[in-house]
């Protein structure tokens, strides 16, 4: 007997119970599309965090200061004041025209912010003009925070195009309008171009200021919150990574590199992070398809045991009429494995679909993963043979007097 | 033709020896129309599945067509009952939402036939048992009658050298039984040798010959 027979049979016998054939399907259906689903989700999410990381260039180093500790008490690590401007400079005048490109000091701090009659919570951030450099922002409108402002201690701003929304609305032309920052009034000078970034440290949502008057007018800080350092190029970023380091230390007068009251990271560091989050959080999601893809295939079995039982008439008649054992096991082996493909397909689509949706839904880009689909409907296959084994193992033993006289 | 010589089988239940057929032996020659008769219990039945090749002896030898079938793997019983044996059973044993075609065309589906020459053979040997025109009938559109017919088609198209017919009779009505008796004995007539179990002996007339059977043994030949 041919095997395109048995398949066509095999098709046949499954048509003819479609409510059994639907139920049966419909647990490899959900397993398949939820892993499509999931993994793409955890993907298109990965993509997401890496891009966004990226975006703020792979040549950047961060200094941040350390945990500080006064006697035996050590405080959190960031929380300490013990980066100057003076910091910066020193490392702008020692490397400049070596690996270092740019270097751009910054205090940062959330504060209340009003315009009119609008008002919202939000970074604000000192900067000199190197952070556009390194931060690589371009303006929508007007110019960004000048080394005249910086020397003068202006009261000027540049704004996110988040705070323009929220400060003066959608599609409005904040230059030359007025807001105020801890009862300062500054004049808005420029509106930066979207980033598109969500979550923590979101650009489009950032009021930058002078330098010197976020310290000096608002804060009354003085010291620097963070040093962002733009290597010449990525293969640099180890060695000046050492050298910032080192000159810190002396700087800062440490011996012992330990004692490091400062850590100095790369983007690199970020994304690895960000990275090995959103994959466990990726596998996490995958392992509970898995689950539900392994409980579909036992529903396979279970319907096929019942197919057995339920077919052991029709199963003797065909051993009577000439039907060998492994014809037999063939035609059970490949109604399981078109239940199983026939699942994974839909699902696959449902799962496709889904992702879509989802993806859009929270402002992800879709990716659709391509080895999700290979896997799904490998898988699929493979449920089909692992778990129509049994059955169609069971089916094939059945002894034809036996089967026939079955009611 | 057939050859039964000696044939043993015993069932055994828990130490409890069951002798469902004691030492039978008898022939039968091609051509022959021979009725297996004996109360329910008098092993017939087992004898049939023997017959069959849906069992084997526990001891002696079954001879059909010059093959020692008792000495035959499950496979190789498989092909026997394909090519040398049709089967006619009493409840028909139709598949179920299959049309009577396709019914009509499985053994020879299993014997690797093409599917044109299975539709051609299946077709002429419904027309045969007058259901030309109920090929597309599924066996529950189908009176009882109609349905023993379609069977006897089914046994008929891999051209056997054996006709078995298990109680071809008894699930059908009265008038339908005389007509399905016509057809084997028209079928005898072509040359077919047809073995039938009943235990009915207006049925049994209709045979050459009665075997009898009483406690898996022959009480008359």
């Amino acid at each position: 007997m041919e095997y395109s027979e048995i398949i066509t049979e095999a098709i046949t016998t499954l048509t003819v119970n479609k409510l059994r054939t639907g139920l049966a399907t419909l647990g490899i259906v959900i397993g398949i599309g939820s892993v499509i689903a999931l993994v793409s989700l955890g993907q298109s999410s990965q993509q997401a965090v890496s891009a966004q990381i990226q975006s703020l260039g792979s040549n950047l180093l961060t200094v941040i200061p350390g945990a500080q500790s006064s006697g035996f008490v050590r405080g959190a690590a960031g929380g300490g004041t013990t980066l100057t401007y003076e910091d910066a400079q020193a490392l702008m005048t020692s490397f400049e025209g070596t690996n270092v490109k740019n270097v751009s000091p910054e205090y940062s701090s959330r504060s209340q912010i009003t315009a009119g009659r609008n008002n919202t919570n939000t970074q604000v951030v000192g900067v000199t003009p190197a952070y556009a450099e390194v931060r690589k922002v371009s303006m929508e409108t007007g110019t960004f925070i000048s080394q005249r402002d910086v020397s003068a201690m202006t009261k000027v701003a540049v704004l996110g195009p988040q705070a323009v929304t929220d400060l003066f609305g959608q599609g409005t032309n904040p230059i030359g309008e007025s807001i105020r920052i801890r009862n300062n009034s500054f004049r808005v000078i420029g509106v930066t171009v979207s980033k598109g970034g969500t979550g923590f440290q979101n650009q489009d949502d950032m009021v930058f200021v002078p330098l010197t008057t976020a310290q000096k007018q608002l804060f009354g800080a003085k010291n620097i919150t963070s040093i962002s350092v733009e290597a010449t190029n990525e293969n640099v970023m180890t060695q000046v990574q050492d050298a910032i380091g080192y000159l810190l230390l002396t700087r800062h007068k440490l011996s012992d590199p330990t004692q490091a009251d400062f850590s100095i990271f790369s983007q690199n560091d970020i994304l690895g992070a960000a990275s090995q989050i959103t994959g466990t959080f990726t596998a996490l999601l995958s392992g509970i398809a898995a689950i539900s893809l392994i409980v579909g295939g036992i529903g396979i079995m279970n319907i096929m045991l019942v197919t057995v039982t339920e077919r052991t008439r029709e199963i003797g008649l065909r051993k009577a009429l000439g039907a060998k054992k492994k014809t037999i096991i063939a035609q059970f082996l490949i109604e399981a494995v078109i239940l199983t493909l026939v699942g994974g397909l839909i699902g696959m689509i449902i799962g496709v679909i889904a992702s879509l949706i989802i993806a859009r839904a929270i402002n992800l880009p879709s990716v659709i993963s391509l080895r999700a689909i290979v896997l799904a409907i490998v898988v699929s296959g493979g449920i089909g043979i692992l778990f129509g084994w049994y059955p169609a193992k069971k089916a094939s033993d059945l002894q034809p007097i036996e089967a026939l006289r079955y009611e | 033709m057939i050859s039964v010589s000696r044939v043993c089988k015993i069932y055994k239940n828990d130490s409890v020896e069951t002798r469902a057929v004691d030492d039978i032996s008898f022939e039968i020659k091609k051509g022959e129309f021979v009725a297996i008769m004996g109360p329910s219990g008098s092993g017939k039945s087992t004898l049939m599945h023997i017959l069959g090749a849906l069992d084997l002896p526990t001891s002696g030898e079954y001879i059909l067509d010059g093959e020692n079938v008792s000495k035959l793997s499950d496979d190789q019983c498989a092909n026997i009952r394909n090519r040398k044996i049709g089967f006619v059973f009493q409840s028909y044993n139709l598949l179920p939402r299959t049309s009577a075609l396709k019914n009509v065309a499985l053994p020879m589906m299993y014997a690797g036939i093409s599917k044109e020459k299975r539709i051609g053979t299946a077709k002429k040997f419904l027309e045969m048992v007058g259901l030309a025109d109920r090929i597309d009938h599924t066996p529950n559109q189908l009176s009882g009658g109609q349905q023993q017919r379609v069977a006897i088609a089914r046994s008929l198209v891999m051209n056997p050298s054996i006709i078995l017919a298990d109680e071809p009779t008894g699930n059908i009505a009265s008038s339908q039984a005389e007509e399905i008796m016509t057809i084997f004995k028209k079928l005898n007539r072509a040359g077919h040798t047809i073995v039938m179990i009943t235990h009915e002996p207006d049925i049994a007339h209709h045979a050459k010959r009665i075997i009898h059977i009483r406690d898996g043994k022959i009480v008359t030949a």
